[in-house]
């Protein structure tokens, strides 16, 4: 007979870890279940994490997590073949407790966060893959099978953190295999470099941290995006796009990486670095529309496996997290009813909805479409933007408004004034 | 299928990779489901989207360099013929991040 808990959690990343902290330590006898040797030596991300949903769970935690630095210094920068326009903002409250966000290094940061889970009460099996959910004659959900022998476990709830490879929902007939235009690949280099020197060239001092998002030429104007951030004594510097636009070119993803890293104004910050580790991650950027059941008798879903992923504001771990915790606070609730219908854990839903999780995903529904059907946004405005202001700035002799009315009649011959009517209510109503 | 007309640079994806720690397996955790329907695959376009080069064509045939794979998943997702059975490798095997 396998061994019963009240609830299994797949997965030790954001997603799974909160939601085996939360059931353990309301007293629950949990286990989280996760392929790795140790959490986190399969998770990577960016590495931007939010601190406002994380300190929901455990107070304080950046005192004591392993984190790299808290950012105050945000940039998004347009980039034509040899030139950038840049945004940016920097802001002295972020530079105070509690802090707005921090770049992490995933395998350190996940081991933590995890062994802080075991504290609580949670049981951790590593090393061990689950196949697929167990389901009982009606079809309730009553646990997981995994690849050891003998490896079944069963529970009262299952709750499916498995990430963006959503295997086991696939194998357990709750959502098909995803579209190549709802995901992203990202590949990534930490790459290491003086603390000292990543200072003067991001310009902050300490335990401050900077992060840049690229646009336009990174990604030779595909649906997806570069990035650099500043860790301690490392920079985090990645990029991806949508697979359903790498699968149109004949381009490998760390091919656009090294050019990337060659480019005149990305150059200069990576310079003298050393690579430290090279990785790769898919993003599920299909937003609102591609996402899966959340909960059925007996199972809740939660962060990439569930979809959970605002591409446009970066934003994916902060909504793994909470979804985690209101996935425990929910089964917690069934537990006291003794009840795991299906009816009872769709509260898990209604908080989400309640929450900024599913306002913000049902906000930004169309976006990725949107981004898709329509590549001039990445392909073309970066471009003439760079043009424009390279023209306006450049001081030789011609009058201002003859430089007014070439730009104006560049940017017409590239879109004309209808087209560029269009993109703007395109862009407005995508952007909600 | 477009042709990039930029200049992009040559990669050593091995090199990159050589910085990667992995604890491969003895078996391959990735199969072609059938040989035939690579051989009809015109574009191929996972030798282009796969961040480690895992796939290549040689002989008439894909060949799997599963010890490298990243464990993205891309390819699962992205072959136009639904034509990769792809799963984890076994518990504990496969990619082992440093950083991440």
């Amino acid at each position: 007979m396998p061994e019963k808990f009240d609830a299994i959690v797949v997965g030790a990343g954001p997603a799974g870890i909160t939601a085996a902290y939360c059931l353990a330590r309301d007293g629950l006898k949990v286990v989280m279940i996760e392929r790795g040797e140790q959490p986190g030596t399969k998770n990577t991300m960016g590495g931007v994490l939010y601190r406002q949903m994380l300190d929901e769970v455990i107070p304080g935690f950046w005192k004591e997590a392993p984190l790299e630095r808290h950012v105050i210094d945000q940039q998004w920068w347009l980039l034509s073949e040899d030139s950038a326009v840049k945004f940016g903002h920097r802001n002295s409250e972020h530079d105070k407790e509690p802090y707005n966000a921090f770049t992490v290094l995933r395998a350190k940061f996940d081991r933590w966060y995890a062994q802080q889970a075991v504290k609580q009460g949670a049981l951790l099996i590593t090393e061990t893959v689950v196949t697929r959910l167990l389901r009982d004659s009606a079809g309730r959900v009553i646990g997981v099978e995994t690849d050891r022998p003998d490896g079944e476990l069963l529970a009262d709830v299952v709750i499916v953190c498995e990430g963006a490879n959503t295997l086991v929902l696939e194998a357990s007939g709750i959502k098909p295999k995803p579209r190549a235009d709802a995901m992203a690949v990202a590949v990534k280099e930490v790459i290491s470099l003086p603390r000292e020197v990543i200072e003067n060239r991001f310009q902050i001092q300490g335990d401050q941290g900077a992060v840049i998002e690229l646009f336009g030429d990174p990604t030779l104007g595909m649906v997806g995006n570069a990035f650099i951030y500043t860790n301690k004594d490392s920079l985090s510097v990645g990029l991806g796009a949508m697979i359903s636009e790498f699968q149109r070119r004949r381009v490998h993803p760390h091919q656009l990486l090294e050019r990337f890293k060659q480019h005149p104004v990305v150059a200069p910050l990576v310079a003298g670095g050393e690579i430290k580790e090279y990785m790769a991650h898919m993003i599920p950027e299909g937003g609102y529309e591609a996402m899966p059941p959340l909960y059925g008798d007996g199972f809740l879903v939660c962060g990439d496996a569930a979809g959970m992923v605002i591409a446009v504001h970066r934003e994916g771990s902060n909504l793994a997290i909470t979804s985690g915790r209101l996935a425990a606070e929910t089964v917690v609730e069934a537990a006291e009813a003794g009840d795991f219908s299906a009816r009872k854990l769709s509260a898990y839903r209604e908080k989400l909805e309640q929450s900024f999780v599913l306002k913000d995903l049902r906000q930004y529904r169309h976006l990725t479409p949107m981004m898709e059907r329509s590549p001039q946004f990445l392909g073309v405005y970066p471009g003439l933007l760079n043009r424009a202001l390279q023209e306006f700035l450049t001081v030789d002799g011609v009058p201002k408004r003859q430089k007014e009315k070439q730009i104006l009649r560049r940017i017409l011959k590239e879109r004309p004034v209808t087209a560029l009517l269009g993109d703007a209510y395109r862009m407005w109503r995508a952007l909600g | 299928m477009k042709s990039v007309t930029v200049e992009l640079p040559n990669v050593d994806v091995q090199r990159k990779l050589f910085t990667t720690r992995f604890k491969a397996d003895k078996t391959s955790h990735l199969s072609i489901r059938d040989v035939d329907v690579c051989r009809e695959c015109k574009d191929k376009p996972c030798l282009w989207f796969c961040p480690a080069e895992v796939y290549k064509w040689e002989d008439e045939r894909i060949t799997i360099a599963f010890e490298g794979c990243l464990e993205c998943g891309t390819c699962r997702i992205g072959c136009p013929f639904d034509n990769i059975d792809w799963r984890y490798p076994r518990g504990g095997f496969g990619v082992q991040y440093k950083f991440g």
